[in-house]
């Protein structure tokens, strides 16, 4: 008896809750685990976007990119989600294709290393695909892709089926060398120590000593740099150019929120949105906020050529490319 | 085996509901997955070296994990030492631990930088690699072999007390002992073992990749993620998912096959004493053999203890309240577990022969479903019911108890058969039946396997990312998926530290469970 009263109890604080809350809009945000995190930039974006428009954001998040496209696709046409975030350059030709996402309308000023004409999707963050390495352990390093190969330095890489770094690092290659991408993963075989499933585990073995450099961004010295004191993380420039990955916001077609989503397409560009990046998702904002970068970032290496796939591109190379990394690896 | 089998309307009475709700999780979700598909769709070249792999490193895994454990289970069967029970605690750990803090903890033993090849190198050796088959190997074995021995011993403790008085009686040594007592119940227990390392390690996805070294260890369960994220073809992801199954079934089906019956008959639950291995050698040979597994199995958790010692006091406040939602969740999914298996045990139990076949199959196919399938399938069709993110908890915990399922049957079968065939046709005879039965003949009996079921069952659940990282909402995250987001956010101390914190959680759980508190409690 007294069990059910509390659970009669329970259910109508929660359905008191459920009504205060339906007074205000919400906007069904679709994004990757990490961003909502305690640690991601997801709290304090949210708090922003709050503050002003008079509605109520709700993360909902789905493994890492991949996974977030995999179920928009699923879902389709009637998927609750007003914006998705998180998608990146690689992926954004099928969600395109999918016709889910609607034009954005904007025409925001863009601190990019390349230039951004997509209609379906506005830029949040980027960052240059890198090897991060241990200065005190290791002395000189390679300047590009065929001395990595020719050096006898150990690296853990991701695997491109099951991780967006695995699969930018496989079009950085296919991208740079072109028809000899297969010589390329071959002349690599004997640094890889091991692939990964994704981006953790890899940057999680490469911290525990069990390889010299790990395929991460240029940016993440700065996490060492900025939360840890630590100066002894960089990252190898490469002559042949630095992959970009470039993460975006789009808006569903089918959202019913259309003013909100709009709203919030405009806010990610905006300061508030992009100076909460730099030190929590450890990327590059897409327009660099009025108060600049944060201290640490300025040491970072920046590489002289930004290599990026348009995304039909990466979309039509990408099977012939796993193809050909699958045969190399699998001598 | 029960004498006098039930009609099948009796035992599908009892065992029913159970059945449906696995074949629902398992077989009824890749439905779902194949109907959103619309049909199947070709696999190719690629997709036949992974299934080729996956069998192959699935055998080899098997094979070492249950040949290893009987040595192992026949020490601590016939020994009693100090610390013995906390020995046989601390060997359920590896298998709780999330994949990848077993991974990290293994190489920190064995890999490049590991404690063993800095002990090479300084003898000026080169060091050894543990990144192929032979690493994978290595972790499937170190995460079963405890399964195994766990499952061995329960069975060797099952032998009745009297035979190894009878056996003593009549002068039998060590050779006869296990002539006509052990291996009549190893003939019995260990295909049921074997085959559930095999469908353990043939899902297996993150242990092959991470220590695999490259695609040459393409797993059918990575194939499974190639289909749904790189090239978003459903229809191959549930062809390679029924695969998975097929092999399921068929390993299950020709295994069960060949596990016969030990016929060693009723035994009056004496405590067992064995005056065959009192020799001097035999003594020297359990304490080398209990010692090599110990230091196997333990120096990997000492190094992930280690790791995460500093980090653990400072852990940030959301960690420590996933670690309170993980304990909800697992306690739920442990009770949830013993719900459905006690009455599923049971009516295999006393079922015709063919029909407790058919649902001890069944019963193994948690072990073979895709992890991914069974969420997305999960998704598929909760979706037009309720907002998934609201249910992701109570899903957890009731993914969970299925996943546990497969264990807490091997662990309850044998000795639920043993009570039926000992006790049945008296309880029959003096009309006992349902809950008097249950009472006083079948619990006090089941007792001690019970609560290692449901300890398991907790620790499993503790450990298990599965499908909440498919339906959590951002504020309801479990300890590992807490875990995976530190290390995300470059937070590796942090990570190491709730690690600690999970392998510590999980343990006090299942020791609780498995000991009722009580440290002195029977093993």
């Amino acid at each position: 008896m007294k069990q059910s009263l509390m659970l009669a109890g329970f259910l109508a604080t929660t359905a008191a809750c459920a009504a205060v809350a339906q007074e205000k809009p919400v906007l069904t945000i679709y994004t990757y685990d990490s961003f909502v995190s305690d640690w991601g930039p997801g709290p304090a974006i949210k708090t922003a976007f709050e503050s002003d428009c008079a509605c109520e954001v709700r993360f909902v998040s789905a493994g890492d990119g991949a996974a977030l496209l995999a179920r928009l696709l699923i879902e389709g046409a009637d998927s609750p989600a007003d914006v998705v975030l998180g998608l990146d350059t690689n992926l954004t030709a099928d969600a395109a294709a999918s016709g889910l996402v609607a034009p954005h309308g904007q025409t925001p000023d863009l601190d990019l290393p390349v230039a951004w004409t997509d209609p379906l999707f506005v830029p949040y963050d980027w960052g240059y695909f890198a090897f991060v390495y241990d200065r005190s352990k290791t002395g000189s390093v390679p300047a590009d892709f065929e001395a990595l190969a020719a050096s006898e330095l150990k690296i853990v890489i991701e695997d491109p089926r099951s991780s967006t770094p695995g699969l930018g690092l496989l079009l950085w290659v296919k991208e740079a060398y072109g028809d000899r991408a297969a010589d390329i993963w071959a002349g690599l075989a004997d640094n890889i120590v091991t692939v990964t499933p994704g981006w953790s585990e890899a940057y999680g073995l490469f911290l525990n000593g069990e390889a010299d450099a790990v395929l991460s961004y240029t940016t993440s010295p700065a996490y060492h740099l900025i939360a840890e004191g630590d100066d002894t993380k960089a990252a190898m420039p490469f002559d042949e150019g630095h992959y970009l990955q470039v993460e975006v916001a789009g808006k569903l077609a089918n959202t019913d929120q259309p003013e909100l989503a709009d709203r919030f397409m405009a806010f990610v560009t905006s300061d508030a949105f992009q100076q909460v990046i730099p030190e929590t998702n450890w990327m590059y904002p897409a327009r660099t906020p009025e108060a600049g970068l944060p201290e640490g970032f300025g040491t970072l290496v920046t590489p002289q050529k930004a290599l990026l796939l348009a995304p039909e591109d990466a979309r039509s190379i990408r099977e012939k490319a796993l193809a050909e990394w699958q045969t190399a690896l699998s001598q | 085996m029960a004498d006098r089998p039930q009609p099948i309307a009796r035992t599908l009475a009892l065992g029913g509901a159970p059945a449906a709700l696995l074949v629902a999780l398992t077989l009824g979700t890749l439905v779902a997955v194949l109907a959103r598909a619309r049909g199947f769709s070709a696999i190719g070249p690629a997709d036949l070296a992974a299934i080729r792999f996956t069998l192959w490193q699935a055998s080899l895994s098997a094979l070492l994990s249950a040949l290893l454990a009987i040595p192992a289970a026949r020490a601590l069967a016939r020994r009693r030492f100090p610390g013995r029970a906390l020995l046989i605690a601390l060997l359920g750990a590896p298998f709780i631990l999330p994949v990848i803090v077993a991974v990290i903890g293994l190489l920190a033993i064995f890999g490049r930088a590991g404690v063993l090849n800095q002990g090479i190198v300084a003898l000026g050796l080169p060091p050894v690699s543990i990144y192929g088959l032979n690493g994978v190997v290595l972790a499937h074995v170190f995460f079963n072999l405890p399964l195994a021995i766990r499952l061995l011993l329960q069975a060797w403790l099952a032998i009745p007390a009297e035979r190894f008085r009878l056996a003593a009686s009549l002068g039998m040594g060590p050779a006869e002992v296990a002539r006509f007592l052990e291996r009549p119940m190893l003939r019995e227990t260990l295909p049921g073992v074997f085959v559930a390392v095999f469908l353990i390690c043939l899902t297996s996805f993150a242990v092959a990749l991470t220590l695999g070294g490259g695609p040459r260890a393409t797993t059918v369960e990575l194939a499974i993620y190639q289909a749904f994220r790189f090239d978003f073809d459903l229809g191959r992801a549930a062809l390679l998912a029924s695969v998975q199954v097929a092999l399921c079934i068929v390993a299950s089906a020709m295994v069960l096959r060949l596990a016969a019956p030990s016929a060693l008959g009723a035994g009056l639950d004496r405590s067992v004493a064995r005056w065959d291995a009192a020799g001097g050698w035999l003594r020297a040979q359990d304490a080398i053999v209990l010692g090599l597994a110990a230091m196997f199995l333990i120096a990997p958790l000492a190094a992930v203890a280690i790791r995460g010692l500093p980090a653990l006091a400072g852990l940030p406040a959301p960690v420590w309240h996933a670690a309170g939602r993980s304990l909800a969740v697992a306690c739920g999914s442990a009770m949830l577990t013993i719900g459905i298996a006690l009455p599923l045990v049971l009516a295999i139990a006393r079922a015709r022969p063919g029909l407790a076949r058919l649902l001890e199959t069944l019963a193994m196919l948690p072990l073979a479903t895709s992890a991914l399938v069974l969420g997305t399938g999960l998704f598929l069709i909760l979706r037009p019911l309720a907002d998934p993110a609201t249910l992701a908890l109570p899903i957890t915990a009731c993914t969970n108890a299925v996943l546990a399922l497969p264990f807490a049957l091997r662990i309850l079968l044998p000795a639920a058969r043993t009570v039926e065939a000992d006790f049945g046709r008296l309880a029959d005879s003096l009309g006992m039946a349902g809950w008097t039965r249950l009472r006083l003949i079948t619990l006090p009996r089941l007792a001690r396997p019970l609560r290692f079921a449901g300890g398991l069952a907790a620790a499993l659940s503790m450990g298990d990312l599965g499908v909440i990282a498919l339906f959590a909402d951002p504020d309801g995250a479990t300890l590992p998926l807490q875990l995976y987001r530190l290390m995300a956010a470059y937070r590796m101390e942090d990570a190491a530290g709730a690690a600690l914190l999970l392998l510590v959680l999980s343990f006090t759980l299942f020791w609780l469970i498995d000991k009722g508190g009580r440290p002195d409690a029977p093993t």
